[in-house]
């Protein structure tokens, strides 16, 4: 019986050297990301109070955009070459693979946008001590959105239009982290008390880390067939 | 018990036993639909803050109860059909969305024309209900969009029983993370009814209309469901002989 | 003695069709068996029900006297995949694409050096995947089932857009490994005459 985390790895391996050959798959969520915050001052105006104001809400959604834009391509190379087959049949437990899935997923998409955001949060105007709570409720969010997000990129693998439709379908979930995360940074912005967000987007990440990978392993499977 | 259970969930056992239930069902629903009716509108007095206008909250209620209730429905059955294989409860899952999806929509209808005058807008983001009964609105056209996606039906039945398991498992966190950001706003909201203070004569019709939508649910449910199953059984003998007079050739 | 791999009342419905009923079949080591039958009746959809990656409508298959489904992961040990569809990435070399696979499936990589020989494929080890021919690719598909310690191939139209050379090296294997205790289940519309105890299933 082969160690259990050795398809967890091997995936992970497999998945950055795919990724370290295509390096411009790393960059489109990003430039998404920093174009969508800019689409607010322009719209909106440039006034500093109202970026202030909107400057969590804004980044949080960007971000979360940004997110979905890369799922969409989570599982579907691997659907369309025949890789989902040889992954679902071998021995590995199926739940790990798609757990290392989506760690490269966070990897490659979620931490370049909590490394970026500090950049954005600065031309809204966000103090200093802010940008740190900010960076930590994306990191904790970020990692949440990549798990629920390969439930979503599982379940629409292969369907036409599945793009739209994994928004439809992960949007309404995101909200609690969406939510939870933005609030929480603009509380900090007005001094008040942060941990209750904090402790509840640790909370939501380890749920999802312990549940969604038995989901994704599912729809996987379903979607395969 | 166990028998029971297992001649239920064979689709020509259901179709028969609701044949006989949907009546009842309907006229049940309806005598407590017509109490809750003619007490919550003629008999309950009226609140000191409000003026009549509250009575729609005879609706507005009990359409959000079932809005939840269908989703939790949905999702059992749906997860049944998943772990058991059962064919019916994957019909009883697809049968329950749109229902469920219409009582989401009528709640958001009934719960936007109450606050209008206490809110002097159409539509107040800060009340927590409303906000939540939308997003349980998105799930469920997630999950109906999710099937009509799929071709196959026995993967469809699969796809979004997976996706009525998560959903069920994020409700109440949606629920929980909207009341909390709702309660930073320090917003309107919309009335402390089902509280300690609640007159009995507002109560019962309440109750009333609540269990009166109840069983029209269940009686629509098993309409919806039944259809579905002919549907799916189309091939099979016993739809056949159901739907062609006997002495024909098959 | 009961066979090692056996199936029960299969049928299999895709969409509203049902594609065939009452299928039943009893495979042992060292046998092979061949299902033919036209394109379009289900040939593929059975490999995939016996892999277990699609259910059944009614019946099912037992490895070593329990259902595949009570212990998939004993039996996906067991078993070793192979289609049109390769199921390797384009963009790594065949040595990436083979260190993939021994991670997935406990395979050590120490015997890939004889297999990469043996299936002419040496010269090709640094070119990323999308630069072989589709005959080339079916070679290194045939390195994942030499390497992998599979006593069950399951193979969908291995002859399928091969040469006369490539359609007997996959005879070759074929026979080799049913010679030494194997079990192979082969779906192909063309008829290959294969050196081993053969069962016919047609659909």
């Amino acid at each position: 019986m082969p160690p259990l985390l050795d398809g967890f790895l091997a995936i992970i391996r497999r998945d950055l050297l795919l990724a370290w050959k295509r390096p411009g798959d790393i960059l489109n969520p990003l430039f998404f990301f920093a174009m969508v915050a800019s689409l607010f001052p322009l719209a909106v105006g440039p006034s500093p109070e109202q970026l202030v104001l909107n400057g969590p809400g804004v980044v949080w959604v960007a971000a979360l955009l940004a997110t979905l834009l890369s799922l969409n391509s989570l599982f579907l190379s691997d659907f369309e070459d025949g890789s989902l087959d040889q992954i679902i049949l071998s021995p590995q437990p199926l739940p790990l693979l798609g757990l290392g899935k989506a760690a490269v997923h966070w990897f490659l998409s979620g931490l370049p946008l909590v490394l970026v955001s500090p950049l954005i949060a600065m031309t809204y105007r966000m103090p200093g001590e802010v940008v740190g709570i900010m960076m930590l409720t994306l990191a904790l969010g970020t990692v949440s959105l990549s798990l629920l997000g390969s439930i979503g990129a599982a379940l629409t693998v292969g369907l036409n239009r599945g793009n739209a439709l994994l928004s439809l379908l992960i949007l309404p979930l995101a909200m609690p982290v969406l939510i939870f995360g933005a609030r929480t940074v603009s509380l900090a912005a007005a001094g008040d008390a942060v941990s209750a967000g904090i402790y509840f987007l640790a909370a939501y990440c380890m749920l999802a880390l312990t549940l969604a990978p038995f989901a994704t392993a599912a729809a996987l499977k379903i979607s395969n067939e | 018990m166990w028998n029971f259970l297992h001649k239920m969930a064979s689709p020509p056992h259901f179709y028969g036993l609701s044949a006989k239930m949907i009546p009842w069902l309907y006229a049940a629903g309806v005598v407590a639909v017509i109490y809750g009716t003619v007490a919550g509108l003629f008999i309950a007095p009226v609140d000191e803050e409000m003026n009549d206008g509250f009575r729609i909250i005879y609706v507005h209620v009990p359409a959000a109860y079932i809005s939840m209730m269908a989703y939790m429905v949905m999702a059992v059955a749906a997860g049944i059909g998943l772990i058991w294989r059962m064919k019916l409860a994957h019909a009883v899952a697809a049968g329950a969305a749109p229902l469920g999806a219409w009582f989401t929509f009528l709640a958001l209808i009934t719960g936007s024309i109450w606050g209008r005058p206490m809110w002097g807008t159409w539509w107040e983001w800060g009340d927590p209900r409303l906000t939540s009964e939308l997003l349980l609105l998105f799930l469920y056209f997630g999950y109906m969009a999710l099937r009509a996606a799929i071709d196959d039906t026995a993967k469809a039945d699969k796809a979004s029983a997976v996706l009525a398991l998560v959903g069920a498992v994020n409700v109440p966190i949606i629920h929980f993370s909207v009341e909390w950001w709702t309660s930073l706003h320090q917003g309107p909201t919309i009335i402390k009814e089902g509280g300690p203070g609640i007159h009995p004569d507002m109560l019962y019709p309440l109750l009333g209309m609540i269990l009166g939508f109840t069983l029209l649910f269940g009686a629509l449910l098993l309409a919806r469901v039944r259809t579905e199953v002919l549907h799916r059984e189309s091939r099979a003998r016993w739809v056949h002989k159901l739907l062609m007079p006997a002495g024909e050739p098959g | 003695m009961t066979a090692l791999l056996s199936a029960n009342d299969l049928c299999l419905v895709r969409g509203d069709r049902c594609l065939f009923r009452s299928l039943n079949f009893a495979l042992n080591p060292g046998e092979l068996m061949f299902v033919g039958g036209a394109n379009g009746s289900g040939k593929t959809s059975l490999l995939r029900g016996i892999a277990g990656l699609l259910d059944f409508a009614t019946g099912h298959v037992t490895w070593d006297g329990r259902k595949i489904l009570d212990d998939y992961q004993l039996f996906r040990s067991e078993v070793v995949w192979l289609s049109h569809r390769v199921g390797f990435k384009d963009e790594l070399n065949l040595i990436e694409n083979l260190q993939f696979e021994s991670a997935l499936r406990a395979s050590s990589m120490d015997k890939s050096a004889p297999v990469i020989e043996r299936l002419g494929l040496a010269r090709l080890t640094d070119l990323p995947f999308r630069y072989l021919s589709a005959g080339q690719q079916r070679r290194v598909a045939l390195a994942r089932m030499l390497l992998a310690k599979a006593r069950l191939w399951l193979m969908d139209e291995p002859f399928t857009n091969l040469d006369k050379a490539g359609q007997g090296l996959v005879a070759e294997l074929i026979a080799e490994h049913v010679g030494s205790g194997g079990l192979c289940i082969a779906a192909s519309h063309q008829t290959v005459e294969i050196a081993a105890p053969t069962i016919r299933v047609m659909l």
